[in-house]
């Protein structure tokens, strides 16, 4: 069930739109800031909103990068991996964010703390190389920095 | 040297200036003129001033508008996009418009739609650009509140509404008929064309997107008019160009400057050069989709025409530059990466092709290269072509290996024979 | 794919430096092949248009003669317009053709000996033609989960080449919802949210249009075999009235699949799900094998001699023998049937409402003014109103049509943008969801309700209120309406509107409400819309694939039969290829067929009529014998026989015959092959005269040769009856047909209705097709198969039919029952095939909400209805849609299908006790 607050939310995007099914991907984010992703079941539910089958909103989740159909750590980070931050030293910012975290790129730490990503260019490539947090973005993040970086999320 | 796009973008990184200091800067001073013009008239203002779209491919943005049906009988609701999906590879630009000046976009964007009569804009906004997302929804408040839009504009009988759409990210959203879809709530795969979208787009209805760069222009085009933004062209091409600089370089960063500037001015005078110890290699002038262009291309105007008789394309302008201590092999692994895995799975050139190469490419970087690899990679290039894929990811993907097995392709061989890659 | 274009002008292409005529409003794909050139292609379908996306159908194109250098394109997304210039053996473009299929086969497991597809695969065949033979990528392939998606269809995803073909036909064709392509770049999954079984009653076709074996025939594999080692003949769906074009294939004596058999006009490329599997009750358990005596309630075996033997004296002349026919049976064999006991002592077979609303709708299509239009032309109509039917579940087949209907009118849109038709996505573009008027009134929601301008939902008298009032608005001298409520008024308005406004508009209608006056008001929008000079089509459904038949041939029903026996004493019944207990009240039936002392029933399977016969006599059926259907068109096909089954299994008439034959009856003698039967009854029946003409005789030559049943590669002759000799046993002898049980005879093309499977050189899956139309998706080469019987009269001075019945009322203390149909359940044979029985509904009673919530059951409760004077407990189910006052029931389910509906009857809540379950 979603709740009365999604539904609220979802709802308000109504009238952006000629047609309710094209509210579909605001609809999943919404449900993902509530819940961190988007289950199953709530892909369901979804689908009675908006008429739509979950065949319907699988097909359109699926094709996009940031609706995540697998539970995501609190955090999620997300590295850059494109061509200027890759030159500036992606990999090696990948190296020590992945070992101090302890997972691979896709992975999610043990405490369900960080769920690290890999993205595309962020369109930041005057400061590669360039990651995010969640909604923060950091720029000209050297290895060391990562600690720093990490502590401020719980 | 006049920078209109950027004259109002704090330099020091500090939020854009509100409402009321943009209209002291003479803002939204275009949309009052607009609105005494006939919307053709705008129309055939922009064509005069031979402004060509900023997100890639260079089209001739008043004849764009120009397919749009126009007059009593026209299919309503019209839409105008802007395309503020930025995700080719090297490429910000529009971030720093975005960011800096959203006014500039908004202003631009109602006279854009007045000109074809559309009833609703978006932006289409890449869901990482969170800053721009705040700073645009203040700044369509704000020009809601004061009437620049909604219904009845400034009084006029011209009404407009504007939505930001944030998006889901996929690079495919950028090209234009899969904005389309994506905005419709729809995988983002292109879309056969013609119909185009100025005659059918969004919801079947005429729709022009637009970079957010291109857009920028417009209100000062009106105010200046064309003449004025001929002038600010070097060459053959008109107005001013954010170019970028990224890599090894001193100081990288964007800057606007005539259209037409040489690559050497960019990169020396900009961009401070390369950074100490390391040497120039090569360059992708325009973002990841366009051919390396290397130290023999210094003088090369950066300008449509001009790029494209070098070998390459203006493309975004932002250019990303390899240096000697660089892999240029890992760096088109990398590009290709990139490509193959945004490859929207429709056409097979493209959802095979892309895999086969980026394949082929880590294998090379990872000691596993094989003497026919380089055939297989030739034939790739030649296999993803332009016209042999349905939309053009695929043939821009290719840009960057082809001209790399040009320019570099010792070091393609280097790696197949020593079974490593050199710089590791 | 199929629209309507008017006008057909002529263009000159270039192919290779030559030059071809071509059709300039399709693309040069279409004119590639249907000029017969090997042009491999993928995502393009023949009635699915073309999207560009598999890129495998590349040519060059040069602007001009002097043009040298040329550029490639797709085929299917050029026009091949005036002066178009192209190559086909250009090297370039042979090359990207061949790198295509290179780039789909990284992937795929190569797996050809284990899949169900190799031998019938498109895949292979354009590997092959494109030469890629070698294989170049050295890297892991992708993987996928498979999914459980029924017992109809089977999944293999990594042989997936990514064509988009299947998601196209099932969602944007079929209209599924419950299908879809998932994820990204190489890694596109087509398949459900999650595991389970397919909804659409179209699934089927994925088996076919997947080029590859991602979807295979999941009834197939139990009993797999190579199309190359298939028996097949052309045969006609026996599963409902429409008369779909079928191929069969057998292999040692057991059927194996139904794939679709193209026909322009009836079925196209597609089947219904129902056609497509219920073909399994051929190799059931219960199939009456061999002749069976009952003597003081001791069966035992009998050979077909002792048959004979038996029933000749049985049924000389001078004994009081009276037969049953039926609607299912062949015209052959009723007529044989008819022949044997007499004109006058020859029965339906049908309950009495049948028959007369079938006498009716024969009456007004053989006596209107309006035309009964092919499935072919249904899909072309711009404006249809449904009268009282549940067109998917009564009439599958033409479901789909329908749906392609809606897409007419608005397709007008892309026209004027001068968007050429088959560049299917770009015209969705501006279409959008637009849909033509289709308009379904009847008691329950139906499955193309999704697709209808509005729906209708009343008890049938007031469907047949609507319909008469729509009359009344086209033509004031059609008679009025009283006391219409003003949203019928409104409707019918809009309705009368729509259907003016069309330049090709239809009525549907059928006896599914078994509501005379539905039929009738049908035919009247139909003759009003004649009447102000609209050229109007009027299609009416048939319970059965042959009743059309049946009701040509013209004898009293079933009650007439039961009244006989009541009157005077009977040696013998004949009942043929009939479960009466499917057609009357069980106290009548066992009262009728007690009445003689020997009950003699032909059938397949062992249904209850059978089971009291004091001899049952193996009848072929569609599959095992020769025979002409007529469809609810009115056209008359021919099927043939497949292979010769085990035993004595033949033909219903050739027993009759047989008997006849031993009497010393002249026609038993002279009527020797089923040419000799059609012959004798187009002089006994003028309606079934130009029978003859649906098919070539037995004596018809392709060079002095017959046709072959067995591909030419029929593998294993020799080995199959190793076991015992591994001589090559000597091939049945077909004297009733052109067609040989064997490979021998000529694989040249043979007439349309003369095509045991389609085949071409380097075309061995049904694309083959292509190769056997006289354009692409146009009629077969020599016109489609089958003659339509029925034309309609032109004259407009006939009368209305001017019975107008009183509105429904709902009554507080009973319930109008009306039947509703299931397309698993509702038909006879095809519920004894496994995977259809699979799907079949259980019994239950459908109440609307308010109804049920005044009767305080909930969904899943039991209730009690009385029917024929029996109480019938049926858990309720809930179909908000219902009209108040109206409870539907299922026919044709097991214990539930022999009452005639509608009816009325008290519903009521059952007190639960601890017994009922
Ligand atoms: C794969 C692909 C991605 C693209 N991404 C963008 C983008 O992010 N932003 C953009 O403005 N144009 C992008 N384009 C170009 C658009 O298709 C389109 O040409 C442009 O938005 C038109 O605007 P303009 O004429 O103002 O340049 C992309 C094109 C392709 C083929
Ligand atoms: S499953 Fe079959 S039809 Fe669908 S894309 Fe794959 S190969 Fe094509
Ligand atoms: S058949 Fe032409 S692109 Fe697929």
């Amino acid at each position: 069930m979603l709740t009365p607050e999604e539904r609220q939310e979802i709802e308000a995007e109504f009238p952006r739109y000629p047609h309710k099914q094209a509210v579909c991907l605001d609809a999943m984010k919404i449900i993902q800031r509530h819940r961190g992703w988007v289950s199953d079941e709530s892909l369901r539910d979804l689908g009675e909103i908006l008429d739509m089958t979950a065949e319907e909103l699988d097909g359109v989740a699926t094709f996009y990068n940031l609706v995540f159909r697998r539970p995501v750590g609190r955090h999620v980070v997300l590295i850059c991996d494109s061509v200027s931050c890759w030159i500036m030293g992606y990999e090696k910012l990948c190296q020590r964010l992945t070992s101090q975290l302890g997972v691979d790129l896709g992975g999610t730490t043990a405490d369900k703390r960080f769920t690290i990503l890999p993205i595309v260019c962020l369109g930041t490539c005057d400061h590669a190389p360039a990651m995010m947090v969640d909604n923060d973005l950091y720029r000209d993040v050297e290895a060391d920095h990562i600690d720093d970086v990490l502590t401020n999320y719980k | 040297m006049e920078t209109p796009l950027t004259k109002n973008i704090p330099s020091n990184g500090n939020a854009p200036l509100d409402l009321k200091a943009y209209e002291k800067a003479g803002g939204y001073e275009s949309l009052r003129k607009s609105l005494r013009m006939p919307p053709n008239a705008i129309t055939e203002l922009v064509t005069k001033s031979k402004l060509r779209g900023r997100g890639g491919a260079g089209f001739s943005t008043g004849m764009k508008w120009s397919f749009v049906p126009m007059g009593k009988d026209a299919p309503h609701p019209k839409y105008l996009v802007a395309n503020a999906d930025e995700m080719e590879p090297g490429t910000f630009k529009d971030r720093l418009l975005l960011e800096g000046d959203p006014h500039q976009l908004l202003e631009g964007m109602i006279a854009a739609a007045y000109a074809i009569q559309a009833d609703i804009a978006y932006i289409f906004l890449r869901a990482e650009y969170k800053l721009a997302a705040e700073r645009l929804g203040r700044a369509i408040a704000e020009a809601y509140e004061r009437s620049y839009l909604g219904r009845n504009i400034l009084g006029s009988s011209y009404s407009l509404e504007m939505y930001l759409h944030v998006s889901a990210g996929r690079y495919m959203c950028g090209e234009e008929t899969g904005l389309l879809n994506a905005l419709e709530g729809k995988r983002a795969n292109p879309r056969s064309k013609p119909p185009f979208p100025p005659v059918s787009g969004l919801w079947g209805k005429p729709t022009i997107v637009q970079n957010v760069e291109t857009l920028c222009n417009v209100p000062h085009i009106i105010n200046n008019g064309p003449e004025w933004f001929i002038r600010l062209g070097l060459t053959a091409d008109s107005g001013t160009k954010l170019y970028g600089a990224s890599g090894k370089v001193k100081r990288p960063g964007l800057w606007e400057l005539p259209m037409g500037t040489t690559i050497r001015e960019i990169l020396i005078e900009h961009a401070g050069g390369m950074r100490d110890g390391v040497k120039l290699r090569g360059l992708l002038p325009g973002g990841a989709s366009t051919d390396f262009l290397t130290e023999q291309h210094l003088d090369v105007r950066m300008d449509f025409r001009e790029v494209q008789k070098a070998g390459s394309r203006l493309g975004t302008g932002t250019m990303i530059v390899l240096d000697d201590h660089t892999c240029p092999v890992g760096m088109v692994w990398n590009l290709e990466h990139f490509f193959s895995q945004e490859s929207c799975g429709w056409c097979t050139p493209c959802w095979s092709g892309l895999n086969w190469t980026e394949r082929i490419l880590r294998a090379m970087e990872e000691g596993r290269g094989q003497p026919q690899d380089l055939e297989k990679l030739e034939f790739q290039t030649k296999f993803n072509a332009p016209g042999h894929t349905f939309c053009a990811l695929a043939p821009g993907a290719m840009e960057p290996l082809q001209s790399a097995l040009k320019y570099f392709r010792e070091d393609f061989e280097q790696h197949i024979r020593e079974h490593r890659c050199p710089w590791k | 794919m199929s629209i309507a274009v008017p006008g057909n002008s002529v263009a000159t292409i270039y192919i290779d430096d030559r030059g071809y005529k071509a059709d300039p409003k399709q693309n040069l794909l279409h004119a590639c092949l249907s000029l017969g050139f090997n042009l491999p292609y993928f995502c393009w379908h023949p009635a699915l248009g073309s999207v560009g996306a598999c890129r495998q159908c590349a040519v060059k194109q040069f602007k001009d003669e002097k043009d040298t250098h040329g550029r490639i394109v797709m085929a299917c997304m050029t026009a091949a317009a005036e002066g178009t210039r192209i190559s086909i053996q250009d090297p370039e473009a042979i090359a990207f053709r061949a790198a295509i299929i290179e780039g789909m086969m990284i992937n795929h497991p190569h797996d050809c000996p284990v899949c169900d597809e190799g031998g019938h695969c498109h895949l292979q065949d354009m590997t092959v033609m494109t030469g890629h033979d070698y294989r170049r990528y050295a890297f892991q392939k992708r993987t996928f989960r498979n999914q459980y998606l029924g017992p109809l269809v089977n999944h293999e995803m990594n042989r997936c080449i990514q064509c988009y073909r299947c998601v196209r036909f099932y969602r944007e064709y079929a209209g599924g919802r419950d299908f879809n392509v998932f994820g990204l770049r190489d890694q596109v999954y087509f398949g459900r949210q999650a595991d389970g079984v397919l909804e659409n009653e179209f699934s089927g076709n994925l088996v076919e249009v997947c080029p590859t074996g991602v979807f295979t025939d999941k009834t197939l594999k139990q009993h797999y075999t190579r199309k190359w080692d298939l028996q097949m003949a052309p045969s006609v769906c026996v599963h409902c009235g429409l008369g779909c074009n079928t191929t069969p294939g057998e292999r040692y004596g057991r059927l194996r699949q139904i794939v679709t058999r193209y026909s322009r006009e009836v079925n196209g490329y597609f089947l219904c799900d129902r056609g497509r599997y219920g073909y399994e009750f051929v190799n059931g358990e219960f199939r009456i094998r061999q002749a069976r005596l009952t003597r003081d309630n001791h069966p035992r075996n009998i050979t077909k001699a002792e048959v004979i033997e038996r029933l000749a004296p049985l049924l000389a002349e001078g004994r009081q023998v009276i037969a049953i026919g039926s609607p299912r049976a062949s015209l052959e064999s009723n007529f044989l049937l008819r022949t044997l006991v007499g004109r006058e002592r020859f029965y339906a077979g049908v309950s009495d409402d049948q028959f007369r609303l079938i006498s009716t709708m024969i009456e007004i299509l053989g006596g209107g003014p309006a035309h009964s239009p092919s499935l072919h032309e249904i899909e072309l109509s711009d404006a249809v109103l449904i009268l009282g039917e549940d067109i998917t579940n009564v009439a599958p087949r033409m479901a789909l049509s329908l749906r392609q209907s809606v897409r007419q009118e608005p397709m007008q849109i892309a026209d004027k943008m001068h968007i050429p038709l088959w560049d299917d996505h770009a015209v969705r573009q501006p279409l959008q969801d637009a849909k033509g008027p289709l308009f379904i009134a009847s008691p329950a929601a139906t499955r193309l309700d999704d697709v209808a301008t509005q729906t209708y939902r009343a008890a049938p008298d007031d469907v047949a209120r609507l319909g008469l009032a729509i009359a009344h608005l086209l033509d004031d001298n059609a008679p009025s309406v009283p006391d219409l409520p003003s949203e019928a008024h409104t409707l019918a308005e809009s309705i009368a509107q729509a259907l003016k406004k069309a330049q090709r508009p239809l009525v549907i209608s059928g006896p599914s409400c078994n509501n005379e006056a539905v039929i009738q008001a049908a035919a009247n929008v139909a003759r009003a819309l004649c009447v102000i000079g609209q050229r109007a089509g009027l299609s009416f459904t048939m319970p059965e694939c042959n009743s059309f038949g049946l009701g040509l041939i013209g004898a009293p029903p079933l009650s007439q039969a039961f009244k006989t026996v009541r009157d005077g004493a009977i040696d013998a019944i004949v009942i043929v290829e009939n479960d009466l207990y499917r057609r009357a009240p069980v106290r009548s039936v066992d009262a009728f067929l007690s009445a003689a002392k020997d009950l003699i029933v032909l059938d397949h399977l062992l249904n209850p009529t059978a089971g009291r016969a004091t001899l049952a006599i193996p009848a072929g059926t569609f599959a095992e014998a020769d025979g002409t259907l007529v469809s609810s068109e009115g056209r008359a096909q021919r099927f043939y026989q497949v292979f010769v089954p085990e035993g004595d299994i033949q033909a219903s008439w050739q027993w009759l015959r047989d008997v006849m034959a031993a009497e010393g009856r002249e026609e038993g003698l002279a009527w020797e092959h089923i040419d000799d039967v059609i012959a004798a009854m187009a002089v006994a029946i003028p309606a079934l005269a130009q029978v003859q003409q649906a098919a070539p005789g037995a004596t018809f030559r392709i060079a002095g040769q017959k046709v072959p049943r067995q591909p030419e590669r029929y593998s294993g002759r020799t080995a199959i009856l190793a076991n015992i000799d591994v001589h090559e046993p000597k091939p049945p002898i077909d004297p009733n047909t052109p067609f040989s049980f064997s490979m021998e005879g000529t694989h040249n093309q043979p007439p349309a209705a003369l095509i045991p499977y389609f085949w071409s050189p380097g075309w061995n899956s049904i694309q083959a097709t292509n190769f056997y139309q006289t354009e692409i998706a146009g009629p077969l080469r020599g016109g489609d198969p089958g003659v339509r019987l029925m034309d309609p009269t032109p004259d407009l001075q006939g009368k209305y039919f001017d019975q107008v019945p009183p509105a429904f009322a709902p009554s507080s203390d009973e319930w109008l029952i009306v039947p509703l149909y299931h397309i698993f359940g509702s038909e006879e044979l095809s519920l004894s095939a496994p995977a259809v029985a699979e799907l079949a509904p259980q019994p239950y009673l459908a109440l609307n909400e308010k109804d049920a919530k005044r009767l305080r059951v909930q969904a899943g409760e039991q209730v009690t209805i009385q029917l024929d004077g029996m109480a019938h407990s049926l858990p309720a189910q809930i179909k908000a849609e219902l009209p108040l006052g109206i409870a539907g029931l299922p026919v044709g389910l097991p214990g539930l299908a022999r009452f005639s509906l509608p009816i009325r009857s008290v519903v009521e809540r059952e007190i639960t006790s601890p017994h009922t379950s």
